[in-house]
């Protein structure tokens, strides 16, 4: 079976749960033996893992017909891309787009990151799928998030082979409420045009059903998995501070993370007990009002924000830490909680994750109840029996949530879909 | 001759409140009285009070043929006192009748069999003293809370002056054997043993009204007839359940207590009797003796103690509530003591199960079996502060046992020195006032042996002044 997919982040250059979560199941899909999967990325950078997937760059994609010779191919984008490659999708271009910007191999330029221009980035992200579709052979595409809608909707049309979309967040969980109307048509168009539709969570498929009125039948839900920790990981030494604890909050500051009700949670312990230290990681547009807020409570001397951070020093901070906390308002998913689970440390959700419907050792509140949050985050440092059963179960619990299981599920939907297809 | 022995027990745990820990300290209430409250109220209202009546109207129909045995758990008794006296007045009714006998348990419906002796005596003895007081008789068997029984606990329920014991019929200690005999404890032979037969009692308590169970509808004659085709030799069945199941479990919409008003005549009919566990302990000889060496209850698949205490936070739970087991028995704080009754309930440690059984499991106020150990134990972090400050801590328990009989007893002694005391003073005064009016008797005698002496010295003055100043004398006296 071959899979065309379109995404728009992949490890290692990530800047939230989407790229990981495309990695995982990508990985997860090719165990399967005959499955072969072509994944399309605005900018690959040559340092992706290329051992399960084919990976093709927009950026490299031509649209417009360049008369250039083998070497000078080579030498522009050989570390990433066979020159062949370059040829075949050369002889595909399907219409002049030459009033276009484009460089001197006639390919558009991508940032691959969420810039001002993220509509015309979008666009021509689907205009290089066109070319892209009518030159490979697929069975079916399958695309990540909104980004990429227009551009399955378009390959969808150019080859007649079915679109499966991936709900990895809608815009009502980013916006708490405030949708913004052109993202909302992009997905509600997405939804439209696809034969079939994965959500992340039930939570999600529930948004997509009411919010964006899709029939129930085409939607589903394939919960995201998580990946095992790499060697290096798993050999970071853990750097406990004697009679001091730590509680760590992970992501981006943002309203849909909610980050207010773990500041206010922390001054509640902080005001009955000592030796425990917070941990706000992460940057976003509410910092700020998070420092103040802090500031207010006075509990400045225990809380702390170390900014952003990635790779290794993540880890390393979760080792650290005596609970992981997520009190997210909502949440698509949420893969966090799972890595710092593979850690083995306890950790707190909000029963308004998508995560919260696969996880089960671990302790679920609702994200307001700052009560139920700061008894929670008392229990763990204060009864080690309950942080022993949790960091131990916890970590057995999320080993059996594998990208290999959620690659079988997911092929059994592409199995359905394009024998649907095949009938219509 | 076949008979039926059928029990039902009594019990409602006490609903701690949400506790957080920033009560520790401050809030010393744990209890949900709304939740305790409507609780009790439902299922009085829809199970005791209607099962209860049934049963007396059985009894009073069959003219003594049916009889029942039914245990009520002293917390659930403080219960029923407080929110439903009622169901007291149906219990004493169908005691009247003279065909109900009443078991002994464990005060608090709780595990304490497992690992303090000395506790658990003590709360069965309690339990055993209100029994009497309320249905004036002493229990002679003694059923645990959940059916729980080892050798061990067979040999201290023996040591009690129990004749008799109910436990589960569980496959894992019975194999071969049928649980339609009497058996006896290995380690107390005379305690014999009642097994419960958890097919026949499930059918009613669970799958009565399922209807996709391919029995159902159930009648009492088709029921009554898989008793009568049992091989011959095999002479009792010990259905126990829940009071509750006639109600709650299996609703009233379901016939049931029509089903259970059934089975006297259906029973009758087939030859078959009903008895009360004294009754078959006394009449019938034990078949074979049972060797039980862990623990077992009539609980989950697996029928042991895992569904307290199968988990890593039970077992924490479970041993800080029982450090403090000796100091709450030493003190003598009512409050505190009616606390660890409570706390010890076994339903508490329910809760915080993270076994996957299949069945619902109803965590009350709990998201889940975290929430439930965290709240337990912010509420026994509160407990054991309260118990530590009753005595200092740094004292060990022997030493504060040696010590409060010490005071005791010294008590006990100043108080019988007072007495002495008091004795003494009373004796004392009588003396004193013996010598003082002897005393005075003997002035005067002084004083009139004076004045003779002086009249006889006077005498030749002349008699009359004599006789004047003799009757003065007189009357100064």
């Amino acid at each position: 079976m071959k899979v065309l997919m379109f995404g728009w982040e992949f490890p290692p250059h990530i800047l939230g749960g989407l790229g990981t979560a495309s990695y995982g199941m990508t990985k997860g899909l090719s165990k399967q033996a005959d499955m072969e999967i072509t994944f399309c990325l605005p900018r690959p950078l040559g340092d992706e893992d290329r051992s399960f997937v084919k990976i093709i760059g927009m950026n490299s994609t031509p649209v417009v017909w360049r008369d250039v010779n083998w070497d000078y191919v080579n030498s522009r984008v050989g570390s990433y891309m066979d020159p062949q490659l370059y040829y075949d999708l050369r002889d595909h271009i399907y219409a002049d787009f030459s009033y276009m910007y484009t460089n001197d191999l006639g390919c558009i330029e991508f940032s691959g990151k969420y810039p001002e221009n993220l509509y015309e980035e979008i666009n021509n992200y689907s205009i290089a799928a066109g070319v892209i579709a009518r030159q490979q052979d697929f069975d079916i595409i399958h695309s990540h998030d909104w980004l990429t809608y227009p551009a399955g909707i378009h390959a969808k049309q150019v080859s007649g082979k079915p679109l499966v979309i991936h709900v990895h967040a809608t815009d009502f969980d980013r916006s708490r409420g405030h949708v913004n109307p052109t993202v909302y048509a992009i997905e509600k168009n997405g939804m439209d045009h696809a034969d079939h539709i994965m959500c992340v969570s039930e939570l999600t498929r529930q948004i997509v059903i009411n919010k964006y009125f899709q029939d129930p039948r085409k939607v589903s839900t394939v919960h995201n998995a998580v990946s095992p920790l790499s060697k290096d990981i798993q050999d970071i030494v853990t750097k406990k501070i004697p009679n001091e604890k730590i509680i760590t909050f992970l992501g981006r500051i943002t309203m849909q993370k909610g980050p207010e009700y773990f500041v206010e949670a922390a001054s509640m312990v902080l005001h009955r007990t000592q030796n425990v230290r917070f941990v706000m990681a992460g940057d976003g547009d509410m910092m700020n009002q998070m420092i103040n807020l802090v500031a207010n409570r006075g509990i400045a001397d225990r809380f702390h924000f170390p900014g952003f951070m990635r790779g290794q020093q993540v880890y390393e901070v979760l080792k650290a830490s005596e609970a992981y906390i997520m009190p997210s308002v909502s949440e698509p998913f949420g893969i966090s909680p799972l890595e710092a689970m593979q850690c083995g440390v306890p950790t707190i959700i909000s029963k308004q994750s998508g995560c919260a419907e696969i996880l089960d050792k671990c302790f679920k509140i609702d994200y307001w109840d700052i009560n139920a949050m700061a008894d929670a985050i008392y229990a763990i440092c204060a009864y080690p029996a309950l942080h022993d059963f949790l960091m131990n179960e916890g970590k057995k619990e999320v080993d059996q949530i594998t990208w290999e299981k959620v690659g079988y599920k997911i092929r059994r939907i592409y199995d359905e879909v394009i024998n649907n297809s095949k009938k219509n | 001759m076949r008979t039926i022995c059928l029990y039902f027990e009594i019990h409602q745990n006490v609903h701690l409140k949400r506790y957080r820990f920033f009560d520790i300290g401050t809030d010393h209430y744990y209890y949900d009285d709304y939740a305790n409250e409507t609780a009790i109220t439902e299922i009085t209202e829809h199970s005791y009070i209607p099962a209860l009546n049934t049963l007396i109207e059985m009894v009073k129909n069959s003219d003594g043929a049916f009889k029942v045995a039914l245990s009520i758990s002293g917390v659930a008794l403080e219960q029923l006192e407080i929110h439903a006296p009622a169901v007291i007045d149906l219990l004493r009714q169908l005691n009247d009748t003279g065909c109900c006998e009443f078991l002994a348990e464990p005060y608090s419906h709780g595990l304490s069999s497992l690992v303090n002796e000395q506790c658990f005596r003590e709360e069965v003895m309690r339990q055993a003293d209100k029994m009497k007081s309320i249905f004036g008789k002493t229990p002679k068997v003694f059923r645990n809370s959940s059916l729980i029984y080892s050798n061990e606990i067979g040999g201290i329920v023996a040591s009690m002056g129990f004749k008799g014991m109910l436990t589960e019929g569980a496959k894992h200690i019975l194999g071969w054997k049928s649980p339609h005999y009497l058996y006896h404890c290995i380690e107390a032979p005379k305690l014999k043993l009642l097994l419960r037969d958890f097919k026949l009692s499930d059918d009613i308590s669970l799958r009565f009204s399922n209807s996709e169970w391919n029995e159902y509808p159930l009648f009492a004659d088709k029921y009554i007839s898989w008793i009568d085709e049992m091989p011959q030799e095999e002479q009792i069945i010990n259905i126990f359940m829940e009071l509750s199941s006639l109600g709650i479990a299996q609703p009233l919409s379901s016939n049931i207590l029509e089903f259970v008003k059934a089975l006297p005549n259906c029973a009758k009919e087939k030859g078959i009797t009903f008895s009360t566990p004294t009754e078959i302990i006394t009449k019938l000889n034990s078949i074979s003796a049972l060797d039980v060496n862990y623990p077992l209850s009539w609980v989950d698949e697996e029928r042991d103690t895992s569904a307290w205490l199968g988990n890593s936070l039970q077992r924490e739970a479970f041993k800080k509530l029982y450090s403090v087991a000796e100091r709450v028995y030493l003190c003598q704080d009512r409050r505190i003591k009616q606390d660890w009754d409570y706390l010890q309930a076994s339903n508490n440690f329910r809760f915080m199960t993270t076994k996957k059984t299949g069945l619902r499991l109803n965590r009350g106020i709990y998201d889940s079996s975290f929430d439930a150990f965290t709240n337990y134990m912010n509420i026994l972090g509160d407990f054991i502060k309260r118990v530590d400050a009753l005595y200092p801590v740094d004292v060990d328990n022997e030493e504060l046992n040696s010590l409060l009989t010490t005071i005791k007893n010294q008590g006990e002694e100043i108080d019988e020195l007072h007495k002495e005391i008091k004795k003494m003073y009373l004796t004392e005064k009588a003396t004193l006032e013996k010598v003082e009016s002897n005393r005075s008797i003997e002035i005067l005698k002084k004083k009139m042996g004076n004045i003779t002496e002086n009249i006889k010295t006077k005498e030749p003055r002349g008699s009359n002044s004599n006789k004047v100043t003799k009757e003065g004398a007189k009357t100064k006296d």
